[in-house]
């Protein structure tokens, strides 16, 4: 795929629309690295002017952070301010919620400033712009729940962008017992991610799981590349992998309209 | 002799008050001895905050049953409360009902009051059948064991008896009775004292008057030992609460300064000192004891009335993990408590080799997923997430011992710029991949 760099843009003396932060997940996870195809696709259908940073970009420190080790955080949010304020950019897209929260409200006070926004946000400002449109397809009358990321929900308050997109599907959203304000975690945030659960009776993403398949959806969507690792190993766990799909709302709309 | 009851009252009241008014002070002590931290601004946001949240309730009613019953015996605690000043007035002056010169509306008050005092009586019920007869899980977590259970009950006893006794004195009141203005429910718990001689009867509403008023000073004492300080502290607790989007964490500025010298070449590095550090203080990163916490964690703690809607949202905790939010607050107050007894006892703090860190454990604060449903869930504001953070920055920043894994995923983010062991070079390969 074409996918410009910064650096491009910057060698021929222009300035890109909007940067798209791709995250660590994004740029490396098999199953994320999908979300960011999905999504590229979708700006590229939009003719949206954007550029990554490429191997510029680093860790925003969310998992540090929430581990406890805020000069780690800070190390890589003073690299990446470095390196964004250079180039001069003003707006940032991201298809990771963790990204998005640390992006939006936490680099700020270390003097990067910038207009963010989650995929599921900019999605639906192209689809108002009449940039993109956005029809079943492939999914037309199933049943899909979405998934709320806590970085994106509780965290920013952002709850309706996600659903009004799955809605356009031309599909059933049905929400679980547990949704929006009074979602349960997929179990990675904190940087659980990134260890073993502490001791307990239950995996978090076997509970949220149990809770998604309980709406007898075929498609539970979520937009964040943590969530949906969890949700995706929830459902192997419950031996659902031949019926239920976990999906990005990114993948879901690219797929409808075949990108 | 005959002004024996009023100095008798005097006294009482004096007393009660006067106890109330030290331990007020040592709870303002107590929470003087967290950090400072900056809450003056949006003052009009804050405002409005604690009109909705704890005037207003507004978080309480998402849970609808507890939400509606816990309103009635607010509202009835607030307004009965009016009542009080009359019983105050009468004790000190030897009057009897001396706000009844205002006729019918004295009616309507005390009428008001019988049909709240009896909500509540059945709202105090209610709450004492969920507790100990539908046994709803979170009042039975594990660190609601002993007296924090107890402390529930008692609270729930009390108001039944101080509703119970404000009825009977209304009942046993003949004049009042008599006057037939405002006895809408005491009129028919005035028969059951029928055949009794006036005498008697007298006596009964003597003494339903002066335990009524006693009892009361002996609730207001027993807030400061109990969990039941949310009466007051909602009002405050909401008003400093959180403002910004739940998923930011403050950024330390301590480590600001040195990060910024660390990346700048040019730094002198003797140049740069945090204000700490210039007071010939070391720099503490993250907390290990109740001192390291700010002033709004502590005064969260007091708040904390142990309901557990917490704790019943937390997915560690609905997974069975050994992390409550709840009682990451009540280890936090019992902290302070410990610390408040030896400042009283020593004059100023005298250190016992104790801390926060030896009652919240490594594991409890490595179960968190950072997910906000807790400090969401909670309906007076409080932020167990904040103390959380602030252990796992001190296990890590000043003990190095976070677990292994997360060693090795921070050991990554540090040499390669991603929590796996990818090369930050490849990051753009899914560009050219199928």
């Amino acid at each position: 795929m074409n996918v410009p760099t910064m650096a491009e843009f910057m060698a021929e003396g222009k300035q890109p629309e909007v940067l798209f932060w791709v995250g660590c997940a994004g740029s490396f996870d098999d199953r994320a690295k999908k979300i960011t195809k999905a999504f590229v696709k979708i700006l590229q259908k939009a003719k949206v002017d954007f550029a990554v940073l490429g191997t510029e970009e680093g860790c925003s420190g969310d998992p540090a952070k929430r581990a406890g080790n805020e000069f780690l955080f800070q190390m890589q949010a003073m690299t990446n301010i470095e390196v964004m304020n250079g180039y001069g950019i003003k707006k940032v897209v991201t298809t990771c919620p963790h990204c998005f929260n640390t992006l939006k409200n936490e680099y700020p006070g270390l003097g990067g400033d910038y207009a963010v926004m989650h995929h599921t946000e900019f999605l639906k400002q192209l689809l108002s712009e009449g940039k993109i449109t956005i029809e079943g397809g492939i999914y037309k009358g199933k049943r899909i729940t979405f998934h709320d990321p806590c970085y994106l929900g509780r965290a920013n308050d952002i709850y309706e962008a996600p659903r009004d997109l799955i809605q356009k599907l031309e599909v059933e959203l049905i929400e679980m017992k547990r949704c929006k304000r009074n979602g349960l975690c997929c179990g990675a945030g904190g940087a659980q991610m990134f260890k073993e659960p502490e001791k307990g009776n239950k995996d978090i993403n076997v509970e949220r799981t149990e809770e998604a398949l309980d709406t007898q959806s075929e498609i539970i969507a979520t937009g964040c590349p943590f969530c949906n690792t969890m949700m995706t190993d929830g459902v192997k766990n419950k031996n659902k992998e031949a019926t239920v799909q976990v999906l990005d709302v990114a993948e879901l709309i690219a797929n409808a309209q075949e990108l | 002799m005959q002004y024996l009851p009023n100095i008798l009252f005097a006294l009482l009241l004096f007393c009660g008050i006067g106890f109330f008014v030290i331990n007020v002070r040592k709870l303002i002590r107590n929470i003087q001895l967290g950090r400072k931290t900056d809450r003056s601004d949006q003052k009009g946001q804050r405002w409005r905050n604690m009109a909705r949240i704890a005037l207003g309730q507004s978080k309480m009613v998402r849970r609808p049953i507890a939400g509606v019953l816990h309103i009635i015996v607010y509202v009835g605690f607030v307004i009965i409360n009016i009542e009080v000043l009359e019983i105050v007035i009468d004790g000190l002056f030897g009057t009897h009902r001396a706000l009844s010169f205002m006729g019918g509306f004295y009616g309507f008050l005390i009428g008001f009051f019988e049909v709240l005092a009896l909500l509540v009586l059945i709202a105090v019920i209610v709450f004492w059948l969920r507790r100990m007869v539908v046994r709803i899980p979170r009042f039975w977590n594990k660190e609601m064991k002993g007296f924090p259970k107890n402390d529930a009950l008692y609270i729930l006893y009390f108001e039944m008896v101080l509703m119970i006794l404000f009825l009977t004195m209304n009942a046993t009141d003949v004049h009042f009775q008599e006057a037939n203005s405002g006895n809408v429910i005491s009129q028919f718990i005035t028969p059951w004292f029928q055949g009794l001689n006036p005498a008697t009867v007298h006596a009964i509403e003597r003494s339903a008057w002066w335990l009524h008023i006693v009892g009361i000073l002996i609730f207001l004492n027993y807030l400061y030992y109990s969990k039941h300080l949310h009466i007051l502290l909602a009002f405050p607790n909401t008003y400093y609460a959180k403002l910004t989007p739940k998923g930011q964490f403050d950024n330390l500025a301590s480590v600001t300064a040195e990060v910024e010298m660390m990346l700048d070449p040019a730094a002198d590095p003797y140049a740069v000192t945090s204000e700490e550090e210039a007071d010939g203080v070391p720099e503490k990163f993250g907390a290990e004891d109740v001192f390291d916490l700010d002033r709004i964690q502590l005064l969260n703690a007091y708040t904390c009335t142990e309901c557990g809607r917490c704790t019943s949202v937390c997915p560690a905790n609905i997974t069975g993990k050994e992390l409550s939010p709840r009682a990451i607050m009540m280890k936090t107050r019992d902290r302070l408590e410990e610390v408040g007894k030896n400042i009283d006892k020593n004059g100023s703090f005298v250190p016992d080799g104790k801390g926060l860190i030896d009652t919240i454990k490594p594991e409890e604060i490595w179960a968190c997923t950072t997910c906000n449903a807790c400090v969401e869930e909670c309906p007076v504001s409080i932020d167990p997430l904040s103390i959380i953070l602030a252990m796992r920055r001190f296990q890590v920043m000043e003990k190095s011992a976070a677990p292994q894994e997360l060693n090795a995923m921070m050991t990554n983010i540090e040499n390669n710029a991603a929590p796996w062991q990818y090369n930050q070079l490849d990051r753009l390969n899914w560009k050219d991949e199928e």
